[in-house]
């Protein structure tokens, strides 16, 4: 695929925003990317830099310009970094785990937009360190099944799930009790 | 050192096996983003904190005699030549931010190269491990193992909404990006590729480089990888971007056995014409040697070349890149110098590979 800026180098760059339903897409090659960049004020165009065009959400046709929306969130700044949500908007990174909270009621629809519409994980568990998560994810499932074999009338079976359950409802117990 | 000592120790020994579809997949990756609950991530940390988190990694290492870990060296980046570096971008054993913005950077390697786990770069950790072909789920699994004994004394930042917590938000969830390098000359040359690249976006899937991000499509060869890391699992990512790169195997089969079968001789004509430029050239510039060689390989893998190895283009291309091409002559080399040092480069390695 060619540059659609240049129409001489291969495009490496593919970007595609989708605005309200409108999709954009761009196909650049680093030079006409670089110069682009230049173009909105930026030296360097990286992912940060294209997410922070995204972080400007409530304005996304506003021109790029270091004191505009953000003004209404100055007020909050992580208690554990220090980092405000217009330095993350600007550089495109959080400064600490604990930015995830702080910031949690802005983040669905950045992650939503980066993420083709998902904002909650679903993979993963660290074995060790989310151990109760483990369990209680596996108290729902059984909670789930339980519930199946009961509308079934196969009471049998929906017994021997209650008293794994109940076991594994009391180990849950005993590990938070610690 | 001569230059088939050079060769031998430059190319990754995980590089020399053999895998699935090798032919058109070069290889599988998996990288996993880990960071240390307690720790602000690196873009904000100071050097205190940056040592800190070096040594509880490298403590853990320690602790563990008999699996995986054990057997991994570390190197510091603040100890390394730039060139040295350089060479380890070029074998994409670390990342070029590591390399020149990561003071507190460093990089545990296993001894076949196949593991390496970048310390302090844009996150804490990060896992990433290579095979040759089209062995995602291999690959996935290792890395799992991996993260896994990382994990067992490490406390990595999770949340159960958010998942993996990252330093930026287009990696957080799983954390995970997983990417396949694909030669794909016949697509190219038959303009398939430029309407096929458009649907591969849109399935969440990114087409880059061989060098990643914003770098240019040398030698025809392609990294496909996932976008998204959050709302599916690892599993469902890494079989999405499976059934992507099978489909791109049977398209690019399809397109050279249609160019066989339709324009032999001039296919023939191309090969052999690059085949003659490797050989006799005495200057040449990265891209034409990069065109040159994917030209060679095609003809290896359509029996139109004979006699020569068909790692050709992956070792090749990766000794010709400046790094390496500086740290065989020992000094640093003008764009100029290399050009002429990587035409001789190529041509005692043909000879070598002839023999």
């Amino acid at each position: 695929m060619e540059c659609q800026n240049c129409h001489i180098q291969p495009a490496t760059l593919h970007f595609t925003k989708i605005v309200n339903g409108e999709k954009m897409e761009m196909h650049l090659c680093e030079q006409c990317a670089k110069n682009k960049g230049e173009l909105m004020g930026q030296n360097n165009f990286s992912i940060h830099q294209l997410l922070t065009g995204l972080l400007n959400f409530d304005q996304p046709f506003k021109k790029h310009s270091q004191t505009n929306s953000f003004t209404t969130f100055t007020s909050q700044k992580c208690e554990k970094c220090g980092m405000t949500y217009e330095q993350f908007a600007k550089i495109g990174r959080f400064g600490c785990a604990k930015c995830y909270e702080t910031f949690d009621a802005k983040l669905d629809p950045l992650l939503k937009r980066v993420h083709s519409g998902n904002h909650t994980h679903s993979g993963k568990i660290p074995k060790r360190g989310a151990a109760d998560l483990h369990i209680r994810k596996k108290i729902a499932l059984l909670k789930e099944t339980m519930q199946d074999y009961i509308e079934r009338e196969e009471f049998e079976k929906a017994a021997v799930i209650r008293d794994e359950l109940r076991s594994l409802e009391k180990q849950y117990g005993n590990k938070k009790g610690e | 050192m001569s230059l088939e000592r050079f060769i031998s120790k430059a190319i990754s020994p995980w590089m020399k096996e053999s895998g699935p579809d090798d032919d058109i997949v070069l290889s599988s990756r998996i990288r996993l983003a880990r960071n240390l609950e307690e720790y602000t991530f690196p873009i904000l940390t100071h050097q205190h904190d940056g040592e800190a988190v070096l040594n509880e990694v490298r403590s853990h290492v320690a602790r563990h005699a008999n699996d995986d870990l054990a057997k991994l060296e570390l190197l510091l980046m603040k100890e390394l030549e730039p060139i040295q570096k350089q060479v380890l971008v070029e074998k994409h054993l670390i990342s070029p931010h590591l390399a020149n913005d990561a003071p507190y950077g460093a990089v545990l390697l296993s001894e076949d190269e196949s593991i390496s786990i970048m310390i302090n770069e844009e996150d804490h950790i990060r896992i990433q491990h290579l095979a040759s072909g089209l062995r995602l789920k291999d690959v996935l699994e290792r890395s799992n193992e991996i993260d896994d004994l990382l994990e067992e004394t490490l406390d990595f930042a999770f949340d159960e909404k958010r998942g993996y917590l990252t330093s930026c938000p287009t990696n957080v969830g799983t954390g995970m990006r997983a990417s396949v390098m694909m030669h794909l000359p016949a697509l190219v040359l038959s303009q398939q590729l430029n309407r096929i690249i458009p649907a591969i976006n849109q399935l969440g899937l990114v087409v880059r480089g061989i060098y990643g991000e914003g770098s240019e499509a040398l030698g025809n060869l392609f990294q496909i990888s996932n976008q998204m890391t959050l709302g599916k699992s690892e599993m469902d990512i890494v079989e999405d971007l499976y059934s992507v790169v099978t489909q791109l195997i049977e398209r690019e089969r399809h397109a050279r056995e249609t160019l066989l079968q339709k324009s032999k001789v001039q296919l023939e004509d191309r090969v052999y014409r690059s085949y003659g430029v490797l050989q006799n050239s005495r200057i040449i510039d990265s891209k034409e040697a990069a065109n040159c060689l994917s030209d060679v390989r095609l003809g290896i893998d359509l029996s139109l070349i004979q006699g020569v190895s068909q790692t050709i283009l992956n070792e090749l291309m990766i000794l010709t890149q400046p790094g390496f091409l500086q740290q065989y002559a020992g000094e640093r080399l003008s764009p100029g110098e290399r050009d002429i040092r990587r035409a001789s480069i190529i041509r005692e390695a043909l000879k070598l590979n002839e023999q």
